[in-house]
């Protein structure tokens, strides 16, 4: 297979498709190609990273110094409730979404996604319900002060008011999300070019997915535990007040039920880009790529029973702590499959390190250490002093981090040239790594230490003998947050122009997206390629 | 002759009904979180009417955009494989409800087996019911919160059990109207949904009915009687929302095949809504199961 040959397949596009590209804001509000969603997809995840880090910029100014100097008490709880929610459901998911409507037609060789249409309501339902969200801090009851957790009764009984406007927004959200995961299945299963078995897919495919599922499993249940919350708190039902029967508890329980698996979404498209650009650049295949298959796939089972994990201090029954401990620490087993088989498959390559590819190393040792941390809050006792303090705080920025936002980053960077045609700017890519790096590591790192020493999270205020460690925080937060802005420069730039980049751009690279031109044109793979 | 089957996938030309969705839904969202919220103050806005106009529109789209769907099937643009992606997608929507029941089941179980018993001092929690309701006792149905409320249970002899035995037969008459579109007898065809359809409307008027026992003042069954009331009528009453939607989409369906849609060969809509069907009715018996019998 050529790339004329599919140039060839390319220009008679049209007869079949009735899709052509209208102009103006009407291409973007009517459209049903899968590049255009996944690029609205990927600009709405930016413009929330932003916001999102806007939030953190705030919390990290409060938190500069001991004492009470930049926002009251009560908003300093809005903002970290509103950062929590939007780089979780604005920032890291969407991105990933997005990454799934560029990448994973052209990776099985289909025209597009298989339901267009809902694609594209999957996409607009988003901006609306972070309008919802982000329009509350406006509103009378101002933002949901109860953090990204919600726990009842934080958001049933002492709600500020936010509760129903939170609900609904995460209501159409979970209907977006939900949409957004049966396409991703559905192209899969139903719309590989002829000859790609499922074990010939790329691995990239495989942890869409295996997510799509987790996805649909999971976003019902999270649609399920803000109704309650929305009846106990408006219409007098009582599931998670012990006085009627119920339980807070309760919620606890069905939450991470949700919440689990959730963070799993959050990381397994990671795994996938990340495995796919390590190979590029090792110019060596994937190592291990079944054991790959099998470890995503145990990983998100197991994602289904570790819930409780997050709930030790709550005065479980004691099986169930016995239980929850196990079973999470097995989880750390298939993570170093993982773990183990990229360093194989960097092991005597001939490695060159290109901005994806630092991204991707630092992504494995970061995360990593994230997962490290995790396995020390999955032990029960010791769980009992780390919880609820920074230590969490900085397990869970480390994995969601240094883990999920930069394999987006290396993503990004990695096919840039077959989305806008051209080179991003290398020494401007590297130093938005090396800024990243550096900053993100002096950011998250002294927060184990302040999580030892018994700093609470979610308090705007703390005890002076955090002052030292929560400067150097704010400060490797605010030069993070500045490097961002590097990225920003880097995407215009390599919009508006640069070296022009060949069909394949990077040597090592494999996969059916290299066999079309860059930029990819309008409609790839009408008629499908064959594998062999 | 694989390749040929992957020739002609169509995709869809560009549309407006999705925007016009999505519009709909942050009407209805937003309207939905003004109306409550003002109820809660007391007050009332536009919230109320935002959200109803909201479900119009939504209905609207509905009906453009099924019609879009219905036009480019009749006039033959749709392959074996669109059909194939079509008819996956309805199986992974009906999951991801079957999930969405999942929770209130969840939640069921969960105060059945561990914090009803708790609050009476099962377990290590002795002084949990010494200390916070020492008159409490757990019973099933809670007839008697912790904090006094006092209820009824829904026995399940008598209306529920009409209604189970009418679900279940309307889950074979569906069946038998599939038969027949298989084999082309429309008029058996048309028969079988009809009384499917009558079936569906008899159980959502008996639902009805039972409510209104529930709300009597004898019973004192209410949605805020605490837990039993809650998981009640949270769980018969999505229940009964799901009902109601597969009901409007068999009349739907009705419609169509009045008007002769529909082959024996082609037939998704159709297939999807008695897919629905089935699966509101595989929830309905677990609900007689573990809300009324157990
Ligand atoms: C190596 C596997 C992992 C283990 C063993 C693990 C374990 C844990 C445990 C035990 C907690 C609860 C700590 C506490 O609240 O006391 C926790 C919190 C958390 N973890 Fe992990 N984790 C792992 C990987 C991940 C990954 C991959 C992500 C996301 C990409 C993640 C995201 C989170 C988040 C967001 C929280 C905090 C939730 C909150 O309370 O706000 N974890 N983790
Ligand atoms: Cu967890």
């Amino acid at each position: 297979m050529t790339t004329d040959v599919l140039n060839d397949h390319d220009s008679h596009e049209g007869e079949h498709h009735d899709d052509h590209k209208m102009t103006g804001i009407k291409r973007w509000l009517y459209t049903t190609n899968h590049k255009d969603i996944g690029s609205m997809y990927l600009w709405f995840s930016f413009i929330m990273f932003l916001v999102g880090g806007a939030l953190a910029m705030v919390i990290r100014a409060e938190l500069f110094q001991p004492g009470l100097q930049i926002v009251e008490p009560d908003f300093f709880n809005q903002l970290t409730t509103v950062h929590g929610l939007i780089m979780v459901f604005g920032a890291i998911m969407p991105a990933f979404v997005g990454f799934a409507n560029w990448m994973l037609p052209m990776m099985i060789g289909a025209p597009d996604m298989a339901l267009p249409r809902l694609n594209n309501w999957s996409f607009w339902i988003l901006p609306f319900a972070f309008a919802i969200l982000i329009g509350s801090f406006f509103m009378e009851s101002g933002a949901p002060n109860f953090g990204w957790t919600f726990y009842a009764p934080l958001s049933t009984t002492y709600s500020n008011g936010s509760t129903a406007f939170f609900v609904f927004a995460v209501h159409i959200m979970g209907i977006s999300s939900i949409m957004g995961a049966i396409n991703i299945v559905v192209t899969i299963m139903n719309m590989r070019a002829p000859g790609m078995t499922y074990m010939k897919m790329p691995l990239f495919v495989w942890t869409f997915f295996i997510t799509a599922y987790l996805l649909i499993a999971v976003m019902p249940i999270l649609a399920g535990v803000v109704t309650m919350l929305l009846t106990d708190t408006y219409f007098g039902t009582s599931f998670f007040d012990a006085a009627g029967g119920g339980d807070p508890v309760l919620f606890q329980h069905i939450f991470w039920f949700f919440g689990h698996p959730e963070v799993y979404i959050m990381i397994l498209p990671a795994f996938g880009i990340v495995s796919t650009i390590i190979p590029a650049f090792s110019r060596k295949k994937l190592f291990g790529y079944s054991s790959m298959v099998y470890a995503t796939s145990s990983i998100a089972f197991l994602s289904f029973i570790v819930w409780a994990h997050h709930m030790f201090t709550t005065g479980m029954p004691l099986f169930g702590e016995l239980f929850f401990m196990y079973c999470t620490m097995l989880i750390a087993v298939p993570t170093g499959v993982k773990v183990f088989n990229w360093m194989a498959t960097m092991w005597r390559g001939s490695m060159t390190f290109e901005t994806p590819m630092l991204f991707s190393i630092a992504f494995v040792i970061l995360f990593t250490i994230g997962g490290f941390s995790g396995l020390m809050l999955a032990l029960t006792p010791v769980d009992f002093q780390y919880h609820d303090t920074y230590f969490v705080v900085a397990h869970f920025h480390y994995v969601l981090v240094t883990g999920s936002l930069f394999s987006i980053f290396a993503g990004a960077y990695y096919w840039l040239p077959k989305w806008t045609g051209h080179m991003y700017d290398e020494t401007l890519g590297k130093v938005h790594f090396w800024c990243s790096l550096i900053s993100v590591n002096l950011l998250f790192f002294p927060m184990h230490f302040l999580g030892l020493a018994g700093m609470p999270r979610r308090i705007p205020d703390y005890a002076l003998q955090f002052a030292d460690f929560n400067k150097w925080v704010s400060i490797g937060g605010f030069a993070f947050g500045l490097s961002q802005l590097i990225f920003l420069a880097v995407v215009i730039k390599c919009i508006r122009g640069g070296e022009k980049a060949s069909a394949k751009p990077w040597e090592g690279a494999e996969g059916l997206e290299w066999t079309v031109a860059s930029p990819a044109p309008y409609h790839t793979f009408t008629t499908p390629p064959k594998i062999d | 002759m694989t390749t040929k089957k992957y020739e002609t996938y169509y995709v869809p030309a560009q549309s407006h009904w999705p925007i016009v969705g999505a519009v709909a839904l942050f009407m209805i969202a937003f309207g939905a979180g003004n109306y409550v919220s003002d109820l809660a103050k007391g007050e009332s806005g536009l919230g109320g009417y935002l959200l109803l106009a909201g479900i119009a529109l939504v209905i609207y789209m509905m009906f453009g955009w099924f019609k879009n769907v219905i036009d480019e099937s009749m006039s033959g643009k749709y392959s074996p494989q669109l059909d194939a992606s079509f008819r996956q997608g309805m199986t992974w929507f009906i999951f991801s409800e079957v999930m969405f029941f999942a929770a209130f089941f969840g939640a069921l179980f969960y105060v059945r087996m561990f914090s009803v018993p708790w609050l009476d001092g099962a377990g290590n929690n002795v002084m949990t019911g010494e200390v916070l309701w020492p008159d409490f006792t757990a019973t099933w149905p809670l007839i008697k919160t912790p904090d006094g409320t006092v209820t009824q249970g829904m026995g399940w002899y008598g209306l529920p059990l009409i209604n189970t035995i009418l679900l279940m037969t309307s889950s074979i008459t569906a069946h038998f109207a599939h038969i027949a579109l298989e084999q082309d007898r429309r008029p058996q065809l048309k028969a079988w949904l009809g009384v499917t359809i009558l079936l569906g409307v008899a159980f959502l008027g008996f639902q009805v009915l039972e409510y209104s026992h529930g709300y009597s003042e004898e019973m004192k069954l209410y949605l805020t009687s605490g837990i039993y009331g809650n998981t009640f009528y949270m769980l018969t009453g999505f229940h009964g929302m799901h009902v109601t939607l597969g009901t409007v989409m068999l009349i739907v369906m009705f419609l169509r095949i009045l008007k002769g849609h529909f082959s024996p060969k082609s037939h998704f809509a159709f297939q999807a809504a008695s897919w629905y069907w089935h699966f509101v009715d595989v929830v309905w018996v677990m609900l007689f199961v573990f809300v009324y019998i157990l």
